[in-house]
């Protein structure tokens, strides 16, 4: 946590609210997106309980497992998700637009640039927080690998029609949701606490409720309190006021309200098989439908808070303006929605369990650049951001006092004036530095060339000014000008390129073996948990 | 402390602590046990006498918690409570045939399985001591379930129970531990495996000093983790190298203040008696003991919203994490720092204050800045 971002906080401690990190938003907010609520049963790997999911706000859809360690209910359950979710995603599939690609030719070796579709949109997913980003990645690997019936008619269990397609988008979207600065899965919580500083420490940052609360307190309350009730309070039945956003749920409601209802239904099932004639059949499946509403009744009672809490989020954040660089990330997050439906419509088998090392190799590199970009992306859309760079000696602000001509020692002389700064910022320039600013949107680089007497310093322009002996109009900064310099670079440098996975070497295990084929997850009776 | 762990059981007559340590618990009710867990916890904030004394005294955290009304949310499912039993229950059936086969032992029936049951926590920690002689004698391949193993922390001894220990034909001895997360594609999830290493690590710790005083024995310091495979109800295991967790754990452990200091420095009168005393009473007792909250307290004890409360209160700026601390220099309140950042007070020659500033007049001109751009 930087300087700023303490100084933040403790002023949020002062304050009772929460103060901003910074002055615009730094990811996209789709203008429809998809609010997944998802609950597990406790104890139990890929058992869910329930969900609301949708994108509309007033007309959630609520899913709801009865007894979550029943596999039929369970697909079930997952079948109703793929219908709520699948066609979301489609949606986006067909809206394209055209772009180039640069790709090798694999005949001449050469880079050609070659047409290809972008889509238009992407789908967004938004989940409470990142427990909830963890547990769409584990779903998808749930889900992947199953087989349906028309796949393998031989399965033992089939699982339904659309339900292992499901799983690879929830894979590739809890796998882009490492990539920073991404935003096709975004957790509620890194959403709020990218743009605010809180009174309370990250660990507590994490309960979305808590975390409204500082932001958004009711009135007349301060945010600590707002948020001590958010966290502990609880009703006459012990039951909290604001349950956990998921998919974790509150022992207390396991314990005292979901136990007892899962027994009652358990009950109602038995005594409907046994039933012997058909009026007491009719009289019995009765019992079970109230069992079963009475268990939807208590889960929505879970989901319905968080639901709103993330809805609310969404506004808050939707409130600030995008910073300029928003909509160039969100670029790279549908290019990779793009290459997702590209690879599903060319029938390529699921996502394997394991990358092979060139794979992961390429996917570490790609998160690093990332990162770098973000942060640089960060900082020149935001002056808060910025400052934090200008405390620690990476930025600063200075006003050009002086601008001397000068010309390259070349047979055709370039022009390289000299800019003499003065600021009031401490950074790390030494003999040879480069520094960079933002000229129409491309960097423009100088470098640094010595401190005056006087404390200012001096900078030597290198590029951006045209082809001609004279500087083109505008690329050189007057006297007078203030303006921000960076010692880190703007862009990203990409890195060397990594061999094609037919070329992994042998150190790193050999090229990927073409008769290993991911066979599904292994269904036994040990399955039925 | 240090020379008591690991070098074999020493004992020194213990009845006046003890004796203090009942009256500060309240006669009537019965010491509350420390698990591995609990241990684990209180070697990660090593400096907070108030855990150490009340663990030490057996005291229930949870029902002075709430007698002090800032009730713990900790609290089991039910759900999960069962699954993690009917796992285990799964990974021992047949003389932990399925236990033994992931440790790639050929012929599980050979094993031997001594019983351990004995009267009381004492009572059981011998005969444990004793099978494990045995079998190391034995030298043959033997499943201890559920053994009763005792290390003396910060002065009274805690009694631990690992899920099993297994004893090698070799006199190796090998901690079992039994989890219900999952493990998929042969990963876990760091943080719980984070937690069940270190609490495997205290076990590893108990265990030598029994070996320490059995002839032929050695303790394995990597233990075995078996979780379920993938989505499925089958055991897995996987080798965890606990050498790491070890040395802090027993670092952290020694660094522990005894017990007896933190009891003899107590004012008259303080008691942690939750039947007894009133609310006010029991306030006034926790605060004679000094604590060291931290966040990361939330996820680990009872008492952690009732020392929130008061580290908040008090404005001190650990309430936003250990870290934060770091930045600040010798600003320990939250009043104080933010005078010295509005140059209120401090002195702007310490490089602290100095920086305090800078930050603050930069985080303002980019404020101001941005709102004069809307």
């Amino acid at each position: 946590m930087s300087l700023i971002s303490t100084l933040a906080r403790l002023e949020a401690v002062e304050s009772g609210r929460a103060q901003p990190l910074a002055t615009v938003r730094h990811r996209h907010v789709a203008e429809r997106p998809l609010v997944l609520v998802p609950l597990t049963t406790a104890g139990e790997a890929g058992a869910p309980l329930g969900a609301l999911v949708g994108t509309d706000r007033e007309e959630p859809r609520l899913l709801v497992v009865p007894q979550p360690r029943d596999r039929d209910l369970r697909f079930a359950f997952l079948a109703d998700l793929a219908e709520a979710v699948l066609p979301y995603v489609e949606d986006f599939a067909d809206d394209v637009e055209a772009a180039e690609r640069s790709e090798t030719d694999p005949e001449t070796g050469k880079k050609v640039k070659v047409e290809v579709e972008l889509c238009a949109d992407a789908p967004q997913l938004v989940v409470p927080g990142r427990a909830g980003v963890e547990y769409v990645r584990l779903l998808g690997r749930s889900m992947r690998f199953r087989r349906t019936a028309e796949q393998d008619p031989e399965t033992p269990f089939p699982a339904p029609p659309r339900v292992p397609l499901l799983g690879r988008w929830l894979t590739h979207y809890g796998e882009r949701a490492r990539v920073p600065g991404s935003s096709l899965l975004l957790a509620a919580t890194d959403l709020l606490n990218r743009h605010w500083a809180t009174g309370q420490s990250s660990l507590e940052d994490q309960h979305l409720g808590a975390l409204l609360a500082w932001i958004d307190p009711p009135e007349g309350a301060s945010g600590a309190e707002a948020a001590l009730r958010a966290e502990l309070g609880r009703d006459r039945d012990g039951q909290l006021l604001c349950p956990p956003a998921g998919p974790a749920t509150d022992p207390a409601f396991d314990n005292r309200l979901l136990a007892p209802a899962v027994e009652r239904y358990d009950r109602a099932r038995h005594a409907l098989a046994s039933a012997e004639d058909g009026e007491a059949a009719d009289e019995r499946l009765g019992d079970l439908h109230r069992a079963e509403r009475e268990i939807r009744r208590l889960v929505l009672t879970q989901l319905r808070p968080t639901w709103h809490a993330v809805w609310r989020a969404l506004d808050l954040v939707r409130a600030l303006p995008p910073g300029p660089r928003v909509a160039d990330r969100w670029t790279r997050d549908r290019w990779s929605f793009t290459g997702h439906r590209d690879r599903v419509r060319a029938g390529e088998p699921p996502q394997p369990r394991r990358d092979d090392a060139v794979t992961a190799a390429n996917k570490l590199a790609a998160r690093e650049s990332a990162q770098t970009q973000l942060e640089a992306q960060e900082a020149l859309d935001d002056p808060l951001v910025m400052a934090g760079r200008r405390l620690t000696g990476e930025a600063f602000v200075g006003e050009v006092v002086e601008v001397t001509m000068a010309w390259s020692e070349s047979k055709r002389p370039a022009p390289r004036p000299l800019l003499t700064v003065r600021t009031d910022d401490l950074p790390h320039l030494a003999e040879g530095v480069k520094a960079y600013r933002s000229l129409e949107g491309k960097p423009q680089t100088a470098q640094f060339v010595r401190y005056e007497d006087d404390g200012s310093l001096v900078l030597r322009v290198l590029d951006r000014m045209g082809r001609g002996r004279e500087p083109a109009e505008g690329s050189v900064p007057e006297k007078g000008d203030r303006l921000v310099w960076t010692l880190f670079e703007h862009d990203q440098r990409v890195g060397p390129k990594l061999p094609d996975p037919e070329e992994t070497p042998w150190t790193h295990g050999g090229p990927p073996r073409a008769d290993a084929t991911e066979s599904p997850d292994p269904v036994t009776p040990e399955d039925l948990l | 402390m240090s020379e008591s762990l690991g070098s074999g059981p020493v004992r020194r007559p213990q009845t006046t602590l003890r004796h203090r340590l009942a009256e500060l618990r309240g006669p009537a009710s019965a010491p509350h046990p420390l698990d591995a867990r609990a241990l684990a916890a209180l070697a990660a904030n090593p400096g907070c006498r108030r855990r150490a004394l009340l663990d030490g005294a057996g005291v229930d955290k949870a029902a002075l918690a709430s007698a002090l009304g800032a009730p713990s949310g900790f609290g089991q499912s039910q759900f999960a409570f069962m699954r993690g039993n009917a796992f285990e229950a799964k990974v021992k059936a047949d003389g932990g045939a399925e236990l033994m086969r992931l440790l790639g032992v050929a012929e599980p029936e050979d094993v031997r399985v001594p019983d351990l049951t004995a009267a009381g926590p004492q009572g059981r920690a011998a005969r444990t001591a004793l099978a494990l002689r045995e079998a190391t004698g034995a030298g043959a391949w033997s499943l201890l379930d559920h053994p009763m193993l005792a290390l003396e922390v910060a002065g009274p001894p805690a009694y631990l129970e690992p899920d099993a220990v297994v004893v090698h034909p070799d006199g190796r001895w090998t901690v079992v531990e039994i989890k219900s997360f999952p493990m998929i594609d042969g990963s876990a999830d760091a943080a719980k495996v984070g937690a069940a290493a270190r609490q495997a690590a205290v076990y590893v710790l108990a265990l030598e000093r029994v070996a320490a005083v059995t002839e032929g024995a050695s303790v394995a310091h990597s233990v075995l983790l078996v979780c379920p495979k993938d989505f499925s109800n089958q055991p897995t295991g996987s080798v965890v190298d606990v050498r790491k967790q070890l040395s802090v754990t027993r670092r952290q452990l020694a660094r522990l203040t005894r017990v007896e200091d933190i009891a003899a420095a107590l004012p008259e009168g303080v008691s942690f008696d939750v039947e007894a005393c009133s609310p006010e009473q029991l306030t006034a007792s926790v605060e004679a003991v000094p604590h060291a909250y931290a966040p990361e307290c939330l996820a680990a004890c009872e008492l952690a919203f009732h020392c929130r409360d008061r580290a908040r209160e008090a404005g001190a700026v650990e309430a936003l994490g250990r870290s934060v601390r770091g930045e600040l220099g010798g600003l320990t309140t939250v009043g104080a720092v933010l005078a010295a950042a509005r140059g209120e007070a401090g002195d702007p020659d310490d490089p602290a204050v100095a920086a305090l500033r800078r930050a603050a007049a930069l985080r303002a001109e980019s404020l101001q800045e941005a709102a004069a751009c809307r």
